[in-house]
């Protein structure tokens, strides 16, 4: 379809014009002559537009958390992240944890992964399964104010990623 | 311009074939996996130093792993700024990737079946094409490749969320199965609008020609995945498969519409836009996209006589700005390339005809 104005470009633009309540009038534009014409609106969004929206989106009773501190490995922060909508590495998938379940939600409508796993990861997948459980039950520990426990879990997981 | 980026300018791509099932409406097919090495920063927080040290560690693995797949491996920083967008018509690299300063490059085959580009917004970022609607072929392609690469190397995984990517849209299986749809009767019909608002509510993204934030131009649609997380592999491209046949049938039923209620009109249509392509002098990128949609439809519904798809499929990059400056061997100017472009459409269209 061409451009109702100029009649030369495709129209991108379809508009409704509500005229009164029975009659309605459609337009077609393309985006130069919307332009002309004042139109101001967005025809597309980035995935980047979109995604910041989500990650800055009113936190959730979940996310109510304090802010996490930037990742150890890349040092990018979780500001950082929400700026950007990339991470700095694959720890800031743990760093960041309690923060993108909620995150997750919104995007994937799932919080897990139940795909394909590569042959090589599965040796040491048992081992950072359970560190990954002690670290949620740390973060568990400290919201409940429960620091003995707390310390405990904290002893664990150094023990274990001192293994490494 | 390197030669052989000239060469490649000129070849044809197995996916521009219309070999494919549902060829006439499903140009191709792509499905891509997202990969991050563990041991290296995402791209984003690589130095111009580690993006070097990690280009030179894939190609070696490449050079290992896929050594009988006959891999063109191509550094982008040996390519000047006509050649990254003779790969980015082809849809071999990314807009990223043609733009990117730190240190990448990109391997694939010269019948651009599959292809692996390195050091993009994920570490690796592999893909297989085909003609046509064929997402379970380009599946098993892609799977087969990732477990060749995986022998080599560590990826970034976590049992909770899959595979680790830059981007939180990606983790999980970090695949985008897409397939790029000519839907002129849909938009001729008006029913356009309603596909995309369908398609949306399925968790299914509709982009232009050249991907994310791109507009659909010369009524081209790319149908994908969104989500990558919670749902396997198998099932996405099931679902994807299940939606991309829809709108093609749909597609079809605009078509029978338009050739039973709307055929003078359509006639007409197809018939002036032949008329421009056959004379025209000077002629824009956009116009000729615009132009040649029309131009597929009329082979398509037999309208057209004297004209192969495949040939109308290559017109279409045939069109593009680089692969005209390709051709002609140099820079041109805008002016020149309009003027460049309308011949070669004159030429290759004298002998359609309607019929």
């Amino acid at each position: 379809m061409l451009c109702q104005n100029c009649n030369k470009k495709p129209a991108t633009i379809h508009l409704t014009e509500i005229i009164n309540e029975e009659e309605k009038r459609e337009v077609h534009l393309c985006e130069e002559c919307a332009k002309e014409k004042g139109l101001h609106y967005k025809t597309h969004f980035s995935i980047q537009d979109l995604l910041g929206n989500l990650i800055n989106m009113p936190q959730g009773a979940e996310s109510a958390q304090e802010t996490p501190k930037p990742c150890p490995e890349c040092g990018i922060s979780y500001d950082d992240f929400r700026t950007r909508g990339r991470f700095g590495c694959k720890n800031d998938y743990r760093v960041f944890a309690g923060q993108l379940e909620p995150l997750f939600d919104k995007i994937h409508h799932a919080r897990r992964h139940t795909g394909k796993v590569p042959r090589r990861a599965s040796e040491n997948l048992a081992r950072d399964e359970v560190l990954l459980d002690l670290k949620e039950r740390l973060s568990e520990a400290i919201n409940n104010e429960d620091y003995e426990k707390a310390a405990e879990l904290r002893d664990q997981i150094g023990r274990m990623e001192g293994n490494r | 311009m390197s030669i052989r980026l000239a060469e490649i300018a000129g070849g044809k791509g197995e996916w521009l074939r219309a070999a494919g099932p549902e060829a006439d409406i499903a140009i191709s097919t792509r499905v891509r996996l997202a990969r991050n090495l563990a041991n290296f920063p995402f791209h984003n927080r690589l130095s111009p130093e580690q993006a070097q040290a990690l280009v030179d560690f894939v190609e070696n693995k490449i050079r290992r792993a896929l050594n009988n797949q006959n891999l063109i491996l191509q550094r982008l920083s040996d390519l000047d700024q006509t050649d990254r967008q003779i790969l980015l018509e082809r849809h071999i690299i990314s807009r990223e990737m043609a733009e990117s300063t730190k240190p990448c490059a990109v391997a694939f085959d010269r019948e651009e079946t599959i292809g692996i580009m390195i050091a993009e917004e994920d570490h690796l970022r592999i893909q297989a094409m085909r003609s046509g609607l064929d997402i379970g072929k380009a599946w098993e392609r892609v799977n087969a490749l990732d477990d060749l690469l995986e022998s080599e190397m560590d990826f970034a995984f976590s049992s909770k969320y899959g595979y680790l990517t830059a981007c939180p849209t990606n983790a999980g299986t970090g695949m985008r199965a897409s397939i790029m749809l000519h839907l002129p009767g849909l938009v001729m019909t008006k029913h356009i609008e309603k596909v995309y608002n369908t398609v949306s509510q399925m968790n299914l993204a509709v982009r232009g020609l050249y991907g994310e934030g791109t507009q659909a131009h010369g009524d081209f649609f790319q149908v994908s995945n969104q989500i990558t997380l919670g749902k396997d592999e198998q099932t996405t491209v099931r679902e994807v498969d299940a939606v991309a046949r829809t709108v093609v049938e749909y597609e079809r039923r605009s078509r029978r519409w338009l050739r039973e209620k709307g055929a003078p009109k359509l006639l007409d249509k197809i018939s002036r836009d032949l008329g421009i392509l056959k004379n025209a002098f000077i002629i824009t990128s956009q116009e000729a996209l615009g132009l040649l949609s029309s131009i597929r439809l009329g082979v398509n519904l037999g309208l057209i006589k004297g004209l192969e798809i495949e040939t109308v499929n290559e017109l279409f990059l045939a069109s593009q700005p680089a692969h005209i400056q390709a051709r002609h061997g140099g820079e041109l100017s805008t002016e020149e390339r309009n003027a460049i472009r309308a011949n070669t459409l004159r030429a290759a269209l004298q002998p359609a005809s309607i019929g």
